[in-house]
């Protein structure tokens, strides 16, 4: 930590950790002397803090452990994602080992004492045998996949061009466009795919439409199937395809573009050669931001999806609350995540051996 | 005014030559960005082989006029004439010319020599012959050793030699630079400058360079057009605009110049008589002026053209201004002083240090005269 100067208004202060025993010390007075162009800390709150005795004393016992201000910081996003990411994923790791019981909570318990002399463990792998031996499940996974995948790549062909509009239009227009596509958040998710019932149903308005406009005859079957699915995923998941892909266009220079019709690049070509292989990191990360949660997605394929959409997120619910089956549905979960963990970690490595190449 | 300087032996100046085309017409070209004109009915012409400097300060329009040059921005009104065609309206892509961008504008996601052959891929060449003109590109800026590099991965100067590269790859008939040296440190960038004049007479092309920077522009260019709020101001040679300036603008813009205003007292054929104003002092110079007597005109000075001396300079009644020494810069091959005159104007003067230390030293609070040579005025009608 060693030494640092403390800077308040009216009253400057040096101020150094002790290296042994990490107490923050300050100087007894004011340093008298003007420092001039240096900004500083507004307010006396600073020194209020370093000298108050809990600050003193936490600071001690941090720098004692080895902990000093970047690794605390750091450790914040770690902290979280142990608490909340980590923690319950082994729990449910834990409970798709298990078996099932009929009791509270539904599950038997995966150590257990016997005649309170010794530790029996109890692994089950057969929720996982089942996953593997069960069509359904198979078969649910992969048209999971499937439909994810392909809403994915209809999100990026809606958003792109939304993007890239966004981000060539005029700079005051930005802010409120932006605000446009965050807007529906603030109306409930559930709500939203509702309302798409009644656009999408047999006497919906898309079909009032049609029929009035005299495109069709009959009206076209459109909820319940998988179609309508597609649509409530690119729907719902269309700002996170957006997000990463304006901010990626956004940045861009312009003069990349110049460069490029100066070299003798038309317009359509220089998109091609420089603009869409520059957006490639926002076209990453937003089929992520939309691949990911869609896979896994419930509500749609329950509310929009017909009796032949099989999804993942599905399965899962009506095994934990149709069946009250709560380990097969946690190896149901576990196994998702490692379908989905599994092909980014490699994608990530990937990316960055590549980078360090330098190609 | 070039038969002054010209001598027996040939030199290049194109524009000189009564029969000889332009390269590039620019004719009665405005561009108006709503109601801000940027440029104001502009007419001038660049010739084949030209290092052509379009010099001003910020936002006098020089770069609007490089990119109408280069078919970023269309002419409001007016024609551009390049290599005799008109290019008005033409778009980048399809005119003959190429440019060298401030920011370098190097694809980030491509390597030097990608870049380099960005250029050729778009005239579907031969891949042989691509990789042929890329390595000539290389040689030529010497980047041998960084060919599959990526920008992110150079330094300043070495961006800027792969943006030289990849303007030249395609043999264009007129580069275009602007601001190309901005960036650079002041010793790369006067290295850079001779090494733009070399290639530039190596390739036999027309550069069209804009910069802020007179030195620059004096270094490197054939003719400069000085420009200010949308017009030229002068077109010529470095040495003619320095000179020999037009009006008070291009003198102060272009080093550093006294200037005195007064009226005309007497015109002979070979020189003229100038009285400045207040002190009564007589100036006279070198050449003689069109105007009648009693009109106000300005006489313009360099201080490394007047010298400080402490006694009065022998035989001189006129061109002979007396002072105090106000303040010395030292700057190691010249001093500059800065004398306050008896009607308390300011005179700034440059003298070469030529020897370690001078017998008489002028030091501050010292009564000086500060005297010129006739020819070292110039006269200045507006």
């Amino acid at each position: 930590m060693g030494r640092f100067r403390l800077r308040v208004v009216g009253a400057e202060r040096l101020c150094r950790v002790d290296e042994l025993s990490g107490v923050v010390m300050t100087s007894p007075g004011p340093i008298k002397k003007k420092h001039k162009g240096l900004p500083l800390v507004s307010g006396g709150l600073v020194s209020m803090i370093c000298e108050c005795p809990p600050y003193r004393w936490a600071a001690s016992k941090c720098y004692r452990w080895g902990l000093q201000g970047r690794s605390l910081t750091v450790m914040v996003p770690y902290l979280w994602l142990v608490l909340l990411f980590l923690a319950p994923f082994l729990i449910v790791v834990k409970i798709s080992f298990s078996e099932i019981r009929i009791a509270i909570p539904p599950y038997a318990p995966l150590f257990e004492m016997i005649d309170g002399l010794y530790v029996q463990l109890n692994l089950h792998m057969a929720n996982y045998q089942r996953l593997f031996h069960d069509d359904l499940y198979m078969y649910a996974y992969l048209s999971s996949l499937r439909i994810a995948a392909v809403s994915t790549v209809l999100t990026l062909l809606v958003g792109y061009p939304i993007a890239y509009g966004m981000a060539r239009a005029p700079k005051s227009w930005r802010l409120p466009l932006l605000m446009l596509v965050i807007l529906p958040f603030w109306t409930s998710f559930l709500i939203r795919v509702y309302a798409w019932i009644g656009i999408l149903k047999t006497e919906g308005f898309l079909n009032m439409f049609l029929l009035w406009i005299g495109v069709i005859d009959e009206p076209l079957v459109i909820l319940h199937t998988n179609i309508a699915v597609y649509i409530g995923i690119v729907y719902s998941y269309l700002p996170f395809m957006i997000l990463p892909l304006y901010s990626s266009l956004e940045k861009m220079d312009h003069s990349l573009l110049e460069a490029a019709a100066d070299l003798g690049c038309p317009p359509h070509k220089a998109f091609w050669k420089v603009t869409f292989p520059l957006s490639r990191p926002g076209i990453i990360a937003g089929c992520f931001l939309v691949f990911i949660p869609a896979v896994g997605e419930f509500v749609i394929p329950d509310l929009l999806g017909g009796s032949s959409t099989l999804m993942i997120g599905k399965t899962l619910w009506s095994e934990f609350f149709n069946n009250r089956d709560w380990p097969l549905a946690s190896a149901a979960a576990v196994i998702l995540l490692l379908l989905l963990v599994v092909p980014i970690v490699w994608f990530q490595r990937f990316q960055s051996n590549r980078s360090q190449l330098g190609e | 005014m070039i038969e002054a300087n010209s001598q027996e032996r040939t030199v290049f100046a194109p524009w000189n030559e009564a029969d000889k085309e332009p390269f590039v017409r620019i004719e009665n070209v405005t561009k108006k960005f709503g109601n801000f004109v940027a440029i104001d009915n502009i007419s001038l012409n660049i010739f084949e082989r030209e290092f052509y400097a379009l010099l001003g300060p910020s936002g006098c329009g020089k770069t609007t006029l490089l990119r109408m040059l280069a078919g970023f921005e269309i002419p409001t009104s007016g024609r551009i004439i390049i290599d005799g065609e008109d290019m008005s309206k033409v778009p980048p892509h399809k005119r003959p010319v190429n440019m060298m961008f401030q920011s370098y504008a190097l694809f980030p996601h491509m390597t030097v020599e990608q870049n380099i052959a960005f250029g050729l891929k778009q005239d579907r060449l031969p891949k042989a012959e691509i990789a042929d003109q890329v390595e000539r590109m290389i040689n030529l800026v010497k980047l041998n050793a960084f060919a599959k590099r990526k920008p992110e991965q150079l330094s300043g100067g070495q961006r800027q030699r792969v943006a030289l590269a990849r303007s030249l790859a395609k043999n264009p008939k007129m580069l275009l630079l602007d601001e190309p040296l901005g960036a650079l440190d002041k010793k790369l960038r006067e290295e850079t400058q001779f090494e733009l004049m070399n290639i530039q007479e190596k390739l036999g092309i027309t550069f069209v360079i804009v910069t802020h920077d007179q030195e620059e522009a004096m270094t490197v260019s054939s003719r400069i057009a000085v420009m200010d709020s949308g017009t030229v101001a002068q077109i010529a040679p470095p040495a003619e605009i320095y000179e020999f300036p037009n009006s008070r603008k291009v003198a102060d813009f272009i080093g550093d110049v006294n200037i005195f205003e007064g009226r005309i007292a007497d015109v002979q054929a070979d020189s003229a008589q100038i009285l400045i104003n207040a002190s009564d002092v007589p100036v006279r110079t070198g050449r003689s002026v069109e105007a009648a007597l009693g009109e106000t005109v300005w006489v313009a000075v360099r201080p490394e053209k007047m010298i400080v001396s402490l006694n009065p300079p022998k035989n001189m009644t006129e061109n002979v201004l007396k002072g105090e020494v106000w303040d010395i810069g030292y700057l190691g091959k010249l001093s500059v002083y800065h004398v306050r005159l008896e009607d308390k104007r300011m005179v700034t003067v440059a003298m070469t240090n030529r020897y370690r230390e001078t017998e008489h030293t002028i030091t501050w609070e010292d009564s000086v005269y500060v005297s010129w040579a006739p020819n070292a005025s110039v006269v200045l009608m507006s």
